[in-house]
């Protein structure tokens, strides 16, 4: 399926970001072996801002969402996340950043063994010791922000991929996170099931306009998402008028062989020179 | 298949041994961090203790029985066929228990331990606690170490008399000995030395079993593969490192207690 056609014409580069990131790599660098699978990167992303990761796989997409939770370490570099650097910091210390980050890991990592509202509330009942009625209002809340308020008490295996997904992302989002990380929420899923998914993410990023790093390699998402707003009245995805920039800032970045090949926005990656990107998003 | 160097093996074993001892360190300094997860450790005594009864009463009944039966052969020899109540007594508590229960326990939950966390880092559950703020090994390995230290205590005692019952079974129904004699000798032959080595070895097996099992589970590689080589390599390390580290302890409390 190919990518959509690129709705925006060439744009200057964005200018005026917030000065304070969300997150900072600093010439990061991570191998395994002998493969070298970031080879020095930087790159940022600024607080309110939804920045979408490309590359082909095995690029390293996913490592740089672990890289910035701090669930790896890089061989050299820094990695700031909120303010923090995650590479100096240990473990123990690490806990408390991470509980103002939101994740949805790839194939969901729901813990199989609790039900639906256990999982989502699973941050809660951490902080809280037991599960009571104010955290099976918010639960409630939460899932029905996703639609799924019915499967509360379901577990993980009565539900299918897209609704797992979507209890992921409403176990991020429990604890209203400053940042959100999104691991190819629409891997492996139908069309219909991910638009739903993207839809969610775009609902999440203009109601709550948290800073979010999505990696995804369906270009087709990225470019909905940079093209389309959560239009409240109707709770629904509309598309942007043309010549209108989305409400909140979204930006682009393509990893190939370790490196950064490409960090802008949409009107940037419409009118890029390289080859490699051209052939890519075509 | 790729020929690994000798140096290459001895280093990694002695990577593995380290880390293992730090994992142990980090377990029990954790027992003195908030928070403490009490509930996980009694729903893992439940799982471990509990859940565990039915195989130690059977080992232990069994073994007692077949002790009484063995040793009544050798003992009528020497006409001594009424010391039997005596033999399986200090057998069970000093050696058969501890040993066979620490076994027992280890085939059934070291296994289900590598199972469980090994599953949950391949399906990147453990990621996922990490990220939602939770320290796995607070939350998953200490209140497991803790409840199989605690359970395998009492499992052990239970053994023990679970083994002198299986013995009277067989010195009444099969051997016509006195029960009232049986228990007596059973009971007076045992000195404070036998129970107290008895009693001091399944906190060190309890131990053994959680950790090793904890252990492969968390270093667990390779997809659903790797969660099945590492839940039978939990079993074969746990169930050797008991019978090994039976053998010095038996030794440093023989030397300690000053006991023969």
């Amino acid at each position: 399926m190919s990518a959509p056609t690129l709705p925006i014409e060439c744009a200057a580069p964005a200018t005026g970001h917030d000065s304070t990131k969300a997150i900072a790599f600093e010439d990061v660098r991570i191998g395994f072996g002998d493969n070298e699978v970031l080879n020095g990167i930087s790159f940022h992303l600024n607080r309110g801002e939804t920045k979408a990761v490309f590359g082909v796989a095995g690029s390293g997409k996913s490592l740089t969402l672990k890289l910035a939770l701090g669930l790896l370490c890089p061989d050299s570099g820094h990695i700031l996340t909120l303010g923090h650097d995650v590479t100096e910091m240990q473990e123990k210390d690490l806990f408390a950043l991470r509980g103002r980050i939101g994740m949805v890991f790839q194939e969901s990592a729901l813990f199989d063994s609790l039900s639906v509202a256990e999982n989502v509330a699973y941050r809660l009942t951490e902080e809280h010791g037991i599960y009571d009625e104010a955290i099976d209002m918010k639960v409630r809340e939460v899932l029905r922000f996703v639609e799924l308020e019915h499967t509360l008490n379901l577990y993980p295996s009565e539900l299918s991929g897209g609704m797992r997904r979507r209890v992921a992302i409403a176990r991020a989002l429990i604890t209203q996170p400053e940042l959100l990380l999104y691991d190819s929420p629409t891997g492996g899923l139908d069309p219909v099931t991910s638009n739903t998914i993207i839809e969610l993410i775009v609902k999440q990023r203009d109601v709550n306009k948290t800073s979010a790093l999505l990696v995804t390699h369906r270009l087709q998402d990225a470019f909905t998402m940079a093209t389309h707003q959560f239009d409240r009245k109707t709770n629904k995805m509309v598309p942007l008028p043309p010549g209108q920039h989305c409400e909140v800032p979204m930006s682009f970045l393509i990893l190939r062989d370790g490196k950064v090949i490409f960090d802008g926005d949409l009107g940037q990656l419409a009118c890029t020179q390289n080859e490699y990107i051209k052939e890519y998003i075509s | 298949m790729e020929l690994t160097s000798p140096s290459y093996l001895v280093k990694e074993k002695v990577l593995a041994a380290q880390d293992y001892i730090l994992f142990c360190g980090q377990a029990v300094s954790n027992l003195f961090r908030k928070p403490f997860y009490f509930a996980d450790m009694v729903q893992q005594a439940d799982l471990i203790g509990v859940g565990s009864l039915p195989i130690v009463l059977l080992t232990g009944f069994f073994t007692g029985a077949v002790l009484s039966l063995q040793t009544s052969n050798t003992l009528e020899r020497f006409g001594s066929i009424t010391l039997v109540g005596q033999l399986v007594s200090t057998s069970m508590v000093r050696e058969l228990g501890p040993v066979l229960t620490g076994l027992m326990v280890a085939g059934r939950n070291a296994s289900g331990m590598a199972s469980e966390l090994g599953s949950m880092i391949v399906t990147e559950q453990i990621d996922a606690m990490r990220a939602l703020g939770t320290d796995p090994m607070k939350k998953l390995v200490t209140p497991r170490v803790s409840a199989t230290v605690f359970m395998l205590f009492f499992l052990t005692i239970i053994s023990d008399l679970i083994g002198l019952v299986g013995g009277l079974f067989i010195a009444k129904l099969l051997l016509r000995l006195d029960a009232r004699q049986y228990w007596s000798n059973a009971w007076q032959v045992l000195v404070f030395q036998d129970i107290f080595m008895g009693l001091s070895k399944p906190l060190l097996f309890g131990f053994i079993i959680a950790t090793v099992g904890c252990f492969y589970g968390m270093t667990a590689r390779g997809g659903t593969q790797g969660v099945g080589r590492a839940t039978t390599q939990a079993v074969v390390a746990a169930s050797v490192l008991i019978l090994a580290i039976d053998l010095v302890l038996t030794r440093l409390l023989m030397a300690v207690l000053s006991y023969h």
